[in-house]
């Protein structure tokens, strides 16, 4: 069968069960977007930024497990994808980008909106293509949806220059990728998994540390498993949020920089750490030489290069999270560790950084728990980055698994909006709220209309403080509180600014407003906005500096002055 | 000559023969803030597949990392450290040297001593070419170099097994699970 280029990706497309593309055409991409209309299985979301379309496309393959896939043109279209692209690389998420180029012969040529979108996005994507020949075309497609989807997942971008997608070749599409260089290991190593088991019968402190690998393997059953049959606390890290029902017994949250301190401390006197699918970030892991001095580590991960990358490792797993999980469940031995479970007890009543301090002014915090009552902890949240991130990991309590979508490893600011967009394309029975931050919101913010026009189910709740504040609260607890470039003191009203896109929204100022806002906003048949008026110089607690240990750790507003600065 | 010298490792890679193979190896080195002192690339006994030869400074958490992070290209096939392995290293350099009438012979002189060779004579300079280890080359370049030198071009470091085995007949760290667990004794 004789295709097009454009005619291709779409064939191919449907044969990778993509349903959904979001994006933003140009010149160069056009005749795949002039090719759209034959294909009406595949529906576009028009987005007002490409930055927009990568995010909503990342955050639709992290809520559905499924690819997702974004539309650019050349130049600055790429361009535009460089920060979503970086984003689902650090967090391992399948993505795929389709990217117009200039035609074959221009390349090279600095021609109108060309730019080697290959060359920029190399460190930032598993894999990428830069297509050549029509022919091409089918395995290109199928390599990189298989790329983009096995072994560690992460994004792969393919940039088509304009004539290809208009040449002619034989369409086949192949049934196997052929790739010599790429053939990840999915099953542990037997020896080491007896190993593992071996050393979780000799702790007497041992902790599980899960993070995004347990979720994106979908190794919950097998995690649980694991954790009650050897009575192991679990510690999920920021991306393994809602990978363990935060209501289990053996639930402890989120350890690191914004930890509970009382995991920071678990974590410091533990003498076995497994850790599951989470690659010791230094957010999680502080000064390395002081991390766990006390602990072995089973490191169990399906990226080589992960294991002893920071931290040395006793017994390395090179593998699936489910599948290991499931094994070494089944090696491990029945145990009970009552002890160490009463001594992690007790420390989470000596630093209860899990609680929400007691005050009459409208406490970040308080809107999270709330959010969390009324929804029952059954929501899906999508968040920015900076203190509204961390106090909803920190005081929301997940109990569905894959509930959480938030930018870990590159720290995304302005992932809330898209993010909940494509959450919501991914997960549309779900109520799905966007935890955004006042400034955040304002890098793209511009999808209101998007999701205007979808009747996007997002509720918005905007933590606004006028700040950046998490850079704030670095100013003021290690540069003495010097604020530079951090007020925002001509926010817009995002009640109005709301209004203005047609879009529900109201202003809370009081606790007493809030839950009535929140079920308000609920009732809303699409999206909806609250702007909560937090209490500006609200700080993120705990904080342990970057690159201290957990003995450095500050755990609340005891800093001189601060008390009568709050007045 | 194995290539073990204090902390320069000897790491070889086989990869795919497309456009930009390069560029994503040099890449990640530059990225990754791995120091390599040489790179040589050139076609294999294999069709369609390069082989990389690095020289690369580090301990050995560093070459793990190398290679681990090399595995992870799409187009990377296979990774080798040979640092460890009987291998004959060598690489070639062509030196361009001044040579009056007064000095050509002692050139001469020195040029048989390291068994090298003059590849060309012009009126006031010669080419020299010399084939070794770095040690040989590092060596003949300092005895010239009163001389004047005026260019150098090396090639860089390539290496092969010596015996029947082919070089790197193990892969550096293939089955994965089984690598770089350090010591149990070592972690409490």
């Amino acid at each position: 069968m004789q295709l097009t280029g454009a005619q291709m990706i779409c064939e191919s497309l449907l044969r990778e069960e993509v349903d959904l593309l979001f994006g933003l055409p140009g010149g160069a991409i056009l005749p795949f977007y002039q090719t759209l209309p034959q294909y009406p299985k595949l529906r576009h979301i028009l987005v007002r930024h490409e930055q927009n379309a990568g995010h909503a496309a990342d955050a639709y393959s992290r809520a559905s497990g499924r690819v997702g896939v974004c539309v650019a043109t050349s130049g600055p279209g790429a361009t535009n994808l460089v920060t979503p692209l970086a984003t689902a690389m650090m967090d391992s998420v399948p993505m795929i980008a389709i990217t117009g180029q200039v035609p074959r012969a221009a390349i090279g040529r600095d021609a109108f909106q060309e730019t080697d979108a290959t060359g920029i996005t190399l460190p930032i994507t598993k894999h990428n293509y830069l297509v050549m020949s029509a022919g091409d075309v089918p395995r290109v497609m199928k390599e990189a949806f298989h790329i983009a989807r096995t072994g560690r997942p992460g994004p792969v971008l393919i940039d088509f220059p304009r004539d290809v997608l208009t040449e002619k070749a034989e369409f086949q599409y192949p049934e196997s990728v052929a790739l010599r260089g790429y053939k990840p290991t999915l099953e542990g190593h037997g020896q080491m998994i007896k190993r593992a088991a071996r050393l979780i019968k000799e702790a007497r402190r041992p902790v599980i540390l899960a993070g995004h690998g347990v979720i994106i393997s979908g190794a919950f059953a097998e995690l649980r498993e694991l954790a009650e049959k050897a009575q192991i606390p679990v510690i999920t890290t920021l991306l393994g949020i809602s990978a363990f029902d935060e209501g289990h017994v053996l639930a402890l949250g989120m350890p690191g920089m914004h930890g509970m301190a009382y995991n920071n401390w678990a974590i410091d006197r533990s003498d076995l750490l497994i850790a599951v699918g989470m690659r010791f970030d230094d957010r999680v892991t502080g000064r390395l030489s002081a991390f766990a001095p006390n602990a072995r580590v089973i490191h169990i991960d399906i990226d080589p290069a992960e294991v002893g990358k920071n931290v040395r490792v006793t017994v390395p797993i090179v593998g699936d999270a489910k599948r290991v999980l499931h094994a070494l469940a089944r090696e491990v031995e029945q145990a009970t560790h009552v002890d160490w479970i009463r001594e992690i007890n007790e420390l989470r009543r000596e630093h209860p950084s899990d609680k929400v301090r007691e005050s009459s002014k409208l406490l970040p915090q308080y809107v999270i728990r709330e959010l969390s009552e009324v929804t029952d902890g059954r929501a899906l949240l999508v968040t920015g980055v900076g203190q509204h991130q961390m106090w909803a990991a920190q005081h929301y309590h997940f109990k569905e698994p894959n509930t959480w979508l938030t930018s870990g490893g590159l720290g995304t600011m302005g992932f809330e909006v898209p993010g909940a967009m494509g959450a919501w394309f991914a997960r549309p029975d779900k109520a799905v709220w966007s935890i955004a931050g006042d400034g955040g919101f304002q890098m793209t913010m511009s999808e209101l209309a998007t999701m205007v026009e979808h009747k996007v189910n997002v509720k918005f709740a905007i933590l606004n403080n006028n700040f950046l504040g998490m850079v704030r609260q670095l100013q003021d607890l290690f540069h003495d509180r010097s604020r530079v470039a951090v007020e925002y003191s001509g926010n817009p009203d995002f009640v109005m600014l709301a209004q203005a896109y047609g879009i529900w929204a109201t202003r809370v100022t009081e606790r007493a407003q809030v839950r009535k806002a929140i079920e308000d906003a609920m009732a809303v048949d699409g999206p909806a906005l609250i702007d909560f008026r937090v209490e500006p110089e609200e700080n993120v607690y705990p904080h342990v500096p970057a690159g201290e240990s957990v003995a450095e750790m500050v755990e609340g507003p005891t800093l001189e002055g601060e008390a009568a600065w709050r007045r | 000559m194995a290539a073990v010298n204090g902390h320069v490792h000897t790491i070889t890679a086989l990869v795919e023969d497309r456009p930009g193979v390069l560029t994503r190896v040099s890449g990640l080195f530059r990225r990754r803030g791995f120091n390599i002192s040489s790179l040589a690339v050139g076609a294999s006994e294999q069709p369609n597949l390069s082989r990389m030869t690095f020289v690369v400074h580090g301990d050995e958490w560093v070459v793990e990392q190398v290679t681990k992070q090399l595995y992870k290209l799409v187009d990377v096939v296979r990774v080798n450290d040979i640092s460890h392995e009987q291998v004959v290293a060598r690489e070639l350099a062509l030196i361009k040297v001044k040579a009056s009438a007064d000095t050509r012979s002692e050139i001469i002189q020195i040029v048989d001593i390291f068994r090298a060779g003059i590849v060309d004579v012009a009126a006031d300079t010669v080419i020299v070419e010399v084939t070794g280890d770095e040690e040989k080359v590092d060596a003949i370049m300092k005895l010239l170099k009163p001389f004047g030198i005026r260019e150098v071009m090396r090639t860089g470091r390539i290496a092969m097994a010596r015996g029947a085995a082919a070089t790197g007949a193990k892969p550096a760290s293939a089955p994965v699970a089984a690598q770089s667990a350090p010591d149990t004794e070592v972690v409490p």
